[in-house]
C-alpha cells in the first residue's frame, strides 16, 4: 500500500519536472530556489567566514567581487562598517529565513488542512463557527496582525526556560502559523466540500467507514494537489513576511545575519557610506521571492494540468 | 422532399488532428460528407469517435490544439471553408452557417436578457433591429413553441428550464433562416419527453425550410426517428453511409449492426435473451491500428483485416462502406434478432364487455401494495417494505416570509411512496428528472435521512442514516453510482477499491480479502491484471465494472443502482446490462434499477414504478408497462422513446417541459398540469384512487382501466378523450 502511494507520488513528481521544463522561468525559479536551500544547508560551510559576527576584517572595504574577470576576492561584497564579511553575512542569512519560513509554511499547512478538512467535511454549525472566526481573522490586515501578535508576545513576561518562553523566542513561527493556518484551511475546505459530494465517498459512506478513515484516506488524497500549490504560495508570502518583519526590527534581533535586518540596520545615513552591505541583502530577498513566485507558478500548472 | 441535386455541403479527405504533448494526432481520418439543402444527415458515433470534432471543424471552430490536415476539402455553397480568416467565417456565422450545441446554459449568456440576446442575433444576421426585430422573435418563438413567448422575451436564462433553453437556441440558431444548421447532441441530458418535444420541432422546422442540417447525436433512437441518412463514425473513421432505412435494415457494417442490436428496445425484457453487445473497447486515439479500427472487436474479423486497412467503398446504391467483409454482410453471414414491436398493435384487446372489470370500480387503496398487490412474477419472500416514505427537504426562508413569520412550504421530494420488492428481485424505478427517484434511493441506502415513513428490511426496522445502521444492514445494502468518473477513488487501486468492503464488512484478513478480489473481478469480467490498475487507466465500462465487483463484494441482499448505464456508450451499456443480470442469477441479489431510460429498465427490471413528483403513478409487471393500460404519464414516457427503427412511427404524445416545483405541487393529481387526458375538475380537486389490473398491476388515475385500455389501444384518438 505504501509502495504504491511511493510509485504514484514519484509519476506526479516526474510529471512536475517535465512540466517544469516545459515553462524556462519556472525551471529557473526551480533552480534558484534549489540553489537557495543549498545555501541554507550549507551555509557554514561555505561561507568564507564561518562567524557572522567576526569583526577582525577591515571595515566598508567595498565589493571586491568582479564579474568580468569572474573572481570573488577578498570580501566579494564587501564589509559593513562594523568590518563583518558581507558575502558570508548573506550566505549565513539563507539558513534563518529558510528555517522560519519553511517550518511555518509546514505548521500551516498541516494544521491548516486539518482543520479545513474537517470543517468541510463536516459542515453545519462547526463549519460555520470556525468559517466566521476565519473570516474575521482574515479581515485584519497581515502585517498589522503579525505586530500586534509580536507586541503582545515579546512584552509578556515568562520564567526562563518555561515553554511560554520558548513560544516567546520562537515568534516569528507562531505569527506565520496564525496568519496561515486559517488560509490553507480555507483552501483545504472548499477542495473538500468538492470531493466529498463524489460518488467515491458516498461508497465508503454506504460501507459505515469512520469519519477519520473518509478524510484521511478517501478525500485526502485528492485534495493533496491543491494543498501543494497553496504550500509553495504560502512559502513565498511567508519568506517575503520574515524579511519584512526583519526589517521592520520585529523579527531576528541583532547581531543576526537576518537578510531584512541587514537592510534595516545599513539605512539612512549608513547606506552613503556601504551602500553595498543594504543592496546585497536586499537583492538575495528579490531573487528568492521572486525565484520562489516561478515555482510555485510552474507547480500550480503541473498540479492542474495533471488533475 | 426537395431533393435537388445541388450538394451544400462537400466534405472530402477531411483529416483532423490535434496536439497531444508536442505530436500532431489524428483524431478524425479520411472524412467525407455531403449534404442538400433540406436533408438531416445524422452523424452517429461514440464517445472519442469524433463526431465533435468534425462539427468543430465544419464550425471553423477547432481550437488551438487542433488543425485540419491539408490535402481535404470542405465547400459550403461556393464557399471555400478551409481557406476562410475567422473574420470572413464570422460573417458566415452571423447568417449562413448556426451551431446548436449540448449545452444551451452554457451557450446564452446569463447576465443578458433571452429577448436581448435573440434580437441580437437578429441585427448581425440582417441588420433590423426595433419593432420589426421584436416581431420576427415572437413569431420564432411561436414556431419553437415556447409557451408565453413575451415573458420569456424578459426573462434570464437561468430562469428557464433546460428544454425551454434548447428551444431559444434553436430560435436564436433558425431566426436568421440560416442554410447549414449544426446540431451536436442537442438534446443529451434532456429528458426524454423533453427530447420527443424538441426532436418533433426540429422535424417540423426543417422541413419547412430549406436548411441543411447535419445532427450528431450518440442516441441510434434520435437517428431513426430524426435522419434522412446516417454517418457511423468510429475511431475517427467512417464506417458506414446509408439512408437511415438501409442502415437500420441493411446494416453493411459489423460495427453498425452490433450498435443497432446491443440498444435494448423497448419492451425487450431478459427473461428473452441477452442483449447483443460488442466486446472491448474503442482504441485509444493514439494508439490507432493499422489495419481495420474495428478489428480488435470485430466479429468477422479475418488476417486480411489486421494486414490492410479496408477502403470506404461506395456501393451500387450509393452508400459507404469500410469492412473487406461487406458482400458477405450483404448475404448475411452476421444477422440481428428481429426488432420486437410491442408498442405497435395493442396485445391486450380492449375489454368491452363481459367478463369481470379488474379493479376498475375506483376502489380507494392508499397502500396499494402493502395491501395486496400480488405479483405474479415474485415469489420470493420479501426483502424489503417502504412505507408511505417522505422527504422534504426545508426551504430557508426569505425576506417577505421572515417579516410575514410565515413558514416556507417545504420541497416534498419524495411524498408518500409505498414500495415492496422481493428478494432476487428487480424493481426498475423510472420518471423524470425531479421526479425524486434519486431521493427515494438515497434514503433506502441512508444517505439521506426521511422525514417520515418507514424502511424494514427482511422485516426489521432499518435506521435512518448509514451512521446509525448495524453492519449487518450495511453489508445488506449496497448501491452502484451513476458516474463511473466519480465512483471510483482516484487514488486507490482497483484491488484496493475492492477488498475494502470485504475486509470492513465481511472481517476477511487482508490475504483472504486479496484472493476474493480477483475473484470477483473475474466475474465481472476483468482480468486479474486490472487489480493494480488505477481508475484513470479504465475506460468507462471498465470502471463500472470495477464498481459493480464493490457492490457485490459485501455480498448484498439488495443493490441500488442509480442511473448504472446511462454514463457508458451503447456497445459498453449493453455488456454492463448483461453482467448484472448474470450476477443477478448468481447472487440471488434484488436491484433496485432507477433509470429515465425506459428500455433499459424494461430490459432488467421484474417490476417497474413510475414515479412522478414524488410520488408513485404507476407499479405493474415489466412487460405490462409497455401495453395498455398505462398511466396517462407512463403512456407519455413510453411514446417519446426514441425507438431505433425507423419504420416505427407511434403518435408521440408531446408533454409540455415544464414540471411544477416541488416546492408548489398542483392539488388533486399532480399530473394534471401536464395530462393529455384530464378529464375535468375532479383531477385538480381529488387525489386519484389507485386501481388495479392484471397481475397486480396498478395504476393512480381517475379514468377508470377499462377506459384507458379502449382509448390507447387506438380506438379512440386522443382528442376525443378530453
Ligand atoms: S474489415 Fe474486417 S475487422 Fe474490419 S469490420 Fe470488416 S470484417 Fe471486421
Ligand atoms: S387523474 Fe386526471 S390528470 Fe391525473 S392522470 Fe388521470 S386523467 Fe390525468
Amino acid at each position: 500500500m505504501k509502495l504504491e502511494t511511493i510509485s504514484r507520488l514519484y509519476v506526479a513528481i516526474k510529471r512536475t519536472a517535465r512540466s517544469q521544463l516545459r515553462h524556462p522561468q519556472s525551471a529557473a525559479g526551480t533552480l534558484l530556489v534549489a540553489f537557495f536551500l543549498i545555501l541554507a544547508l550549507f551555509g557554514p560551510q561555505l561561507a568564507p567566514h564561518r562567524n557572522p559576527n567576526d569583526q577582525s576584517h577591515d571595515v566598508r572595504v567595498p565589493p571586491t567581487l568582479d564579474l568580468g574577470a569572474l573572481q570573488l576576492g577578498e570580501h566579494p561584497f564587501g564589509t559593513d562598517r562594523l568590518g563583518r564579511d558581507v558575502y558570508s553575512r548573506v550566505i549565513l542569512g539563507a539558513g534563518s529565513i529558510f528555517r522560519i519560513a519553511g517550518l511555518g509554511t509546514l505548521i500551516s499547512v498541516i494544521l491548516g488542512s486539518a482543520l479545513g478538512l474537517f470543517m468541510g467535511y463536516q459542515g453545519g454549525w462547526v463549519d460555520e463557527v470556525i468559517g466566521r472566526v476565519i473570516d474575521a481573522l482574515l479581515a485584519i490586515p497581515a502585517l498589522l496582525l503579525a505586530l500586534v501578535l509580536i507586541g503582545i508576545i515579546r512584552n509578556l513576561d515568562f520564567a526562563a526556560g518555561s515553554w511560554q518562553a520558548a513560544l516567546a523566542d520562537n515568534v516569528i513561527l507562531l505569527v506565520i502559523s496564525v496568519l496561515y493556518i486559517p488560509i490553507v484551511a480555507r483552501v483545504a475546505r472548499s477542495t473538500t466540500l468538492d470531493i466529498k459530494t463524489r460518488e467515491f465517498v458516498e461508497a465508503a459512506q454506504i460501507r459505515g467507514e469512520s469519519q477519520f478513515y473518509i478524510i484521511f484516506r478517501e478525500i485526502l488524497p485528492s485534495v493533496i494537489p491543491s494543498l501543494v500549490v497553496e504550500a509553495s504560495l504560502r512559502f513565498s508570502y511567508a519568506i517575503f513576511l520574515v524579511a519584512s518583519l526583519g526589517f521592520l526590527g520585529f523579527g531576528a534581533r541583532p547581531p543576526s545575519p537576518d537578510w531584512g535586518l541587514m537592510v534595516n540596520e545599513n539605512r539612512g545615513g549608513f547606506y552613503q557610506l556601504t551602500p553595498w552591505a543594504l543592496e546585497f541583502p536586499a537583492l538575495a530577498i528579490a531573487i528568492l521571492v521572486i525565484a520562489v513566485n516561478l515555482m510555485s507558478d510552474g507547480i500550480r500548472r503541473a498540479v492542474q494540468k495533471g488533475t | 422532399m426537395s431533393a435537388t441535386d445541388r450538394n451544400l455541403l462537400e466534405v472530402d479527405n477531411l483529416t483532423i488532428s490535434y496536439r497531444v504533448e508536442d505530436q500532431w494526432i489524428p483524431a478524425v481520418r479520411d472524412f467525407r460528407l455531403r449534404l442538400q439543402p433540406g436533408q438531416i444527415v445524422g452523424l452517429v458515433g461514440e464517445s472519442g469517435s469524433g463526431k465533435s470534432t468534425v462539427a468543430l471543424a465544419l464550425m471553423h471552430y477547432l481550437s488551438s490544439n487542433g488543425r485540419v490536415e491539408s490535402g481535404g476539402r470542405l465547400q459550403f455553397d461556393d464557399e471555400d471553408l478551409l481557406r476562410k480568416s475567422n473574420a470572413e467565417m464570422r460573417q458566415l456565422w452571423a447568417k449562413r452557417i448556426k451551431f446548436v450545441p449540448q449545452n444551451a446554459a452554457a451557450a446564452l449568456n446569463p447576465s443578458i436578457k433571452i429577448g436581448r440576446q435573440v434580437m441580437e442575433v437578429l441585427k448581425a444576421a440582417e441588420g433590423i433591429d426595433g419593432h420589426e426585430a421584436y416581431s420576427r422573435m415572437m413569431q420564432m418563438f411561436h414556431d419553437v413553441n415556447l409557451v408565453d413567448p413575451e415573458r420569456v422575451a424578459e426573462r434570464y436564462p437561468h430562469e428557464l428550464s433546460g428544454g425551454m433553453q434548447q428551444r431559444v437556441t434553436i430560435a436564436m440558431a433558425l431566426i436568421s433562416n440560416p442554410e447549414l444548421l449544426i446540431m451536436d447532441e442537442p438534446t443529451t441530458g434532456l429528458d426524454v419527453t423533453t427530447e420527443a418535444v424538441i426532436l418533433d420541432l426540429v422535424r417540423g422546422l426543417i422541413s419547412e425550410r430549406d436548411t441543411g442540417v447535419v445532427y450528431i447525436t450518440h442516441n441510434l433512437g434520435v437517428v431513426a426517428q430524426l435522419c434522412e441518412r446516417v454517418l457511423v463514425l468510429y475511431a475517427g473513421e467512417i464506417m458506414e453511409e446509408a439512408s437511415v432505412l438501409d442502415l437500420f435494415q441493411h446494416p453493411r457494417h459489423p460495427y453498425t449492426l452490433g450498435l443497432i442490436s446491443s440498444v435494448p428496445k423497448p419492451g425487450q425484457n431478459k427473461s428473452a435473451a441477452q442483449l447483443q453487445s460488442i466486446a472491448g473497447n474503442p482504441p485509444a486515439l493514439t494508439r490507432i491500428p493499422g489495419g481495420c479500427v474495428f478489428a480488435e472487436r470485430c466479429p468477422l474479423v479475418i488476417d486480411l483485416c489486421r494486414e490492410r486497412k479496408p477502403p470506404l467503398e461506395t456501393l451500387g446504391d450509393g452508400r459507404l462502406v469500410r469492412c473487406h467483409r461487406w458482400e458477405e454482410m450483404e448475404e448475411g453471414v452476421l444477422s440481428s434478432p428481429p426488432i420486437p414491436r410491442p408498442l405497435v398493435p395493442p396485445v391486450n384487446p380492449p375489454r368491452l364487455s363481459g367478463g369481470v372489470p379488474q379493479g376498475g370500480k375506483g376502489r380507494k387503496t392508499l397502500h396499494p401494495i402493502t395491501s395486496g398487490g400480488n405479483w405474479s412474477g415474485g415469489n420470493g419472500q420479501t426483502l424489503m417494505q417502504v412505507s408511505d416514505l417522505m422527504k422534504h427537504f426545508p426551504v430557508e426562508r426569505n425576506l417577505r416570509e421572515i417579516l410575514g413569520r410565515t413558514e416556507p412550504s417545504p420541497i416534498r421530494a419524495v411524498d408518500g411512496v409505498d414500495l415492496q420488492l422481493r428478494a432476487g428481485q428487480t424493481l426498475g424505478l423510472v420518471g423524470e428528472s425531479g421526479s425524486g427517484k434519486t431521493t427515494l434511493a438515497r434514503l433506502i441506502i441512508g444517505l439521506e435521512e426521511r422525514s417520515g415513513g418507514g424502511l424494514q428490511l427482511l422485516g426489521m426496522d432499518v435506521r435512518n442514516s448509514v451512521r446509525e445502521r448495524s453492519q449487518d444492514v450495511l453489508s445488506k445494502l449496497q448501491m452502484v453510482f451513476q458516474n463511473p468518473q466519480n465512483s471510483l477513488n482516484p487514488y486507490l487501486s482497483v484491488r484496493q477499491t475492492i477488498r475494502r468492503p470485504l475486509m470492513k464488512l465481511r472481517g476477511f484478513s487482508a490475504a483472504a480479502a486479496d484472493a476474493e478480489a480477483l475473484a470477483l473481478l473475474e466475474r465481472v469480467n476483468l482480468r486479474a491484471e486490472y487489480a493494480e490498475r488505477y481508475p484513470d487507466e479504465l475506460s468507462g465500462g471498465e470502471k463500472q465494472r470495477v464498481a459493480i465487483a464493490r457492490a457485490f463484494a459485501s455480498d448484498p441482499d439488495l443493490i441500488i443502482c442509480d442511473e448504472p448505464v446511462s454514463a457508458l456508450d451503447v456497445s459498453v451499456q449493453s455488456a454492463v446490462l448483461n453482467l448484472l443480470a448474470a450476477l443477478q442469477d448468481d447472487h440471488g441479489s434484488a436491484y433496485l434499477f432507477i433509470s429515465h431510460n425506459l428500455s433499459v429498465v424494461g430490459y432488467l427490471a421484474d417490476t417497474i414504478a413510475v414515479m412522478y413528483l414524488g410520488q408513485l403513478f404507476e407499479v405493474g409487471e415489466a412487460r405490462e408497462l409497455f401495453q395498455a393500460p398505462y398511466h396517462p404519464y407512463t403512456e407519455a414516457l413510453v411514446s417519446a422513446i426514441p425507438v431505433p427503427d425507423p419504420l416505427h412511427s407511434s403518435e408521440r404524445i408531446l408533454l409540455s417541459d415544464d414540471l411544477p416545483s416541488a416546492q408548489n405541487l398542483p392539488s388533486g393529481c399532480r399530473f394534471h398540469t401536464r395530462c393529455p387526458r384530464k378529464i375535468g375538475e375532479i383531477c385538480e380537486t381529488d387525489e386519484p384512487p389507485w386501481r388495479q389490473g392484471d397481475a397486480g398491476h396498478l395504476i393512480r388515475c381517475h379514468i377508470p382501466l377499462e377506459e384507458l385500455t379502449i382509448a390507447q389501444s387506438g380506438l379512440i384518438p386522443l382528442d376525443a378523450v378530453d
